[in-house]
C-alpha cells in the first residue's frame, strides 16, 4: 500500500514533473523565476492549494458529477460532466480565498511571505491542470491526495532549479535580444530534455 | 467612432506587443500542442473566439460588476465560453478533441484570456475590447502557428498530413529530425523566435540587472588609478 502511494508520488515528481514534461503553469514560472526566494515562496503557495483542491475535487468528482454518482440522492441518471471546468475552477478560487483570509488571521508570518503570490495562484494552470489529469487517471481519494502533494511538489523542484540557474547567468554576457525572456525559454528547453530521461523509468 | 483605435487594438498585439514574447501570457499550450499544425489550428481558432467574446461580454456587464467579486466573475463568462467551445468540438471534431485532450479546459486557465480581460475589457467599450480580444488571439496563433509549422515540416516532413518533403523512410530524400517532435524543441523555437522579434525591434530587449563595466585600456585610466 505504502509503496503504491511512493510510485505515484515519484512518478508524478519527476517522470510527469508538471512543469517540465506536461508544461503546465509556464506563465508564472517564467516570469517569477527571478530570485530564488520569490520562486521558494510560490512554490510552497503552489504545494499547498495542489494539496487542498485536488482531493477536494476529486470528492466532487466523485460524488457529485460523476455519470450515476447522484444515485446517494436518488438520481441515478444524471450525468454533470459537463460543469466540470466550471465547479473545479469554482473550487480553485474559493479555496485560494479561503486559505488567504486563514493565512491572513492565524499565520502572518506565512502570509506576508506569499504575498501577492497567492491570489495569482487561481490563474495558474498548474492547479487546474492537475485536477484535470487527476480525472483523467481516474485516482482514489488517497492517490489523489498524493497526487496533488506530488504535483505540486514537481513544480516548485522545478521553478527553484530554474531560479537558482538564472541567478547564476545574470552576470553572464547574453547576446541582445537573446537576453531575459529568450534566454530562459532555451534554458527551460535544455532542463526540459533533461527531465525526459526520467521517461524510460517504470516503477 | 475612432477608427484608428480599432486599428491599433487589433494589430498592435501581432509583432508590437505579443502576448507570448513580450508579455509572458499563454505560454503552456503554446508549448503543448504544437507539433501538428491541424491540432494547433484548432487551438487557436478556440483560444481567439473564447478571447475576443469574453473580452466583449465582460466589457458589456463592466459597470454592474463590483470590483471585490470581479475575479469570480470574469472566471465564470470565460468557464461558460470554453465549456461550450469544448462542447462544440467534442460534437463535430471528436478526433482533435482527444488529441487536445486537457488542454482546451486549460484556456480558463490560460492567462491571455484573463489578463485582456482585467486589463482592457473591464475599461473599455465592448466593441473596441472585441478587436484587442481578436488581436492578442491572432498575436498568440501566429507564433503557435509558425512553431508548429517548423516543428512538423522538420520533424515529420509533412504540413496538415500531407506530405512536403518526402522521407527517406518511404524513398524520399529527406532524413526526419525527430528531436523536434519533442516538446521541449518549442522551447527552444520560441526562444529563437523571441531573439528574432527582439533583433528587429530592439526596444523589446530587457535590462541588464547587472551591466557588465566597459572594457578600459590603459591609456583611459588616469594617472592616479596607475600609481604613477
Amino acid at each position: 500500500m505504502f509503496e503504491h502511494y511512493l510510485n505515484i508520488f515519484i512518478t508524478t515528481v519527476f517522470i510527469e514533473n508538471i512543469a517540465l514534461s506536461v508544461f503546465l503553469g509556464m506563465c508564472t514560472f517564467l516570469a517569477i523565476s527571478k530570485k530564488i526566494d520569490a520562486a521558494i515562496g510560490l512554490g510552497i503557495a503552489v504545494i499547498v492549494v495542489c494539496l487542498i483542491t485536488v482531493p477536494l475535487n476529486n470528492l466532487i468528482f466523485n460524488y457529485v458529477l460523476r455519470d450515476g454518482a447522484l444515485a446517494w440522492a436518488g438520481l441515478p441518471d444524471t450525468n454533470l460532466e459537463f460543469v466540470e471546468l466550471i465547479s473545479y475552477i469554482g473550487v480553485i478560487a474559493a479555496a485560494v480565498q479561503i486559505l488567504e483570509m486563514f493565512l491572513d488571521k492565524y499565520v502572518p508570518a506565512l502570509y506576508n511571505a506569499l504575498g501577492v503570490f497567492l491570489p495569482l495562484i487561481t490563474v495558474n494552470c498548474a492547479i487546474l491542470g492537475a485536477s484535470l489529469f487527476m480525472v483523467e487517471k481516474d485516482l482514489m481519494f488517497g492517490e489523489s491526495v498524493v497526487y496533488g502533494l506530488g504535483a505540486g511538489f514537481g513544480w516548485a523542484m522545478a521553478i527553484v532549479i530554474l531560479a537558482g540557474i538564472r541567478e547564476k547567468l545574470k552576470y553572464s554576457d547574453i547576446p541582445e535580444g537573446l537576453k531575459g525572456l529568450g534566454a530562459t525559454f532555451i534554458i527551460v528547453g535544455l532542463m526540459s530534455f533533461g527531465f525526459m530521461s526520467f521517461g524510460g523509468i517504470s516503477l | 467612432m475612432n477608427l484608428n483605435r480599432y486599428k491599433e487594438a487589433l494589430f498592435k498585439p501581432l509583432i508590437d506587443e505579443n502576448p507570448i514574447t513580450l508579455q509572458i501570457l499563454g505560454i503552456c499550450s503554446a508549448l503543448a500542442v504544437t507539433n501538428n499544425l491541424t491540432v494547433t489550428l484548432v487551438m487557436c481558432v478556440a483560444l481567439t473566439s473564447v478571447c475576443s467574446f469574453s473580452n466583449l461580454f465582460i466589457s458589456l456587464i463592466r459597470n454592474h460588476i463590483p470590483s471585490s467579486i470581479r475575479i469570480i466573475v470574469q472566471m465564470t463568462i470565460i468557464a461558460s465560453l470554453v465549456i461550450v467551445v469544448d462542447e462544440l468540438l467534442k460534437a463535430y471534431d471528436y478526433e482533435t478533441s482527444k488529441k487536445l485532450s486537457v488542454f482546451v479546459g486549460l484556456i480558463i486557465t490560460n492567462c491571455i484570456v484573463m489578463g485582456r480581460a482585467e486589463a482592457f475589457a473591464m475599461k473599455e467599450k465592448p466593441l473596441l475590447s472585441f478587436f484587442d480580444g481578436l488581436g492578442n488571439g491572432l498575436g498568440y496563433s501566429v507564433i503557435l502557428i509558425g512553431v508548429a509549422t517548423i516543428r512538423e515540416l522538420f520533424g515529420a516532413g509533412t504540413l496538415m498530413g500531407y506530405e512536403i518533403l518526402p522521407l527517406v523512410s518511404n524513398g524520399g530524400w529527406y532524413m526526419a529530425n525527430n528531436l523536434l517532435l519533442l516538446p521541449p524543441s518549442s522551447f527552444i523555437i520560441i526562444g529563437l523566435f523571441i531573439w528574432a522579434i527582439r533583433s528587429y525591434k530592439p526596444s523589446q530587449v530587457e535590462e541588464d540587472d547587472f551591466a557588465l563595466s566597459k572594457h578600459r585600456t590603459s591609456e583611459d585610466l588616469t594617472k592616479r588609478e596607475l600609481n604613477v
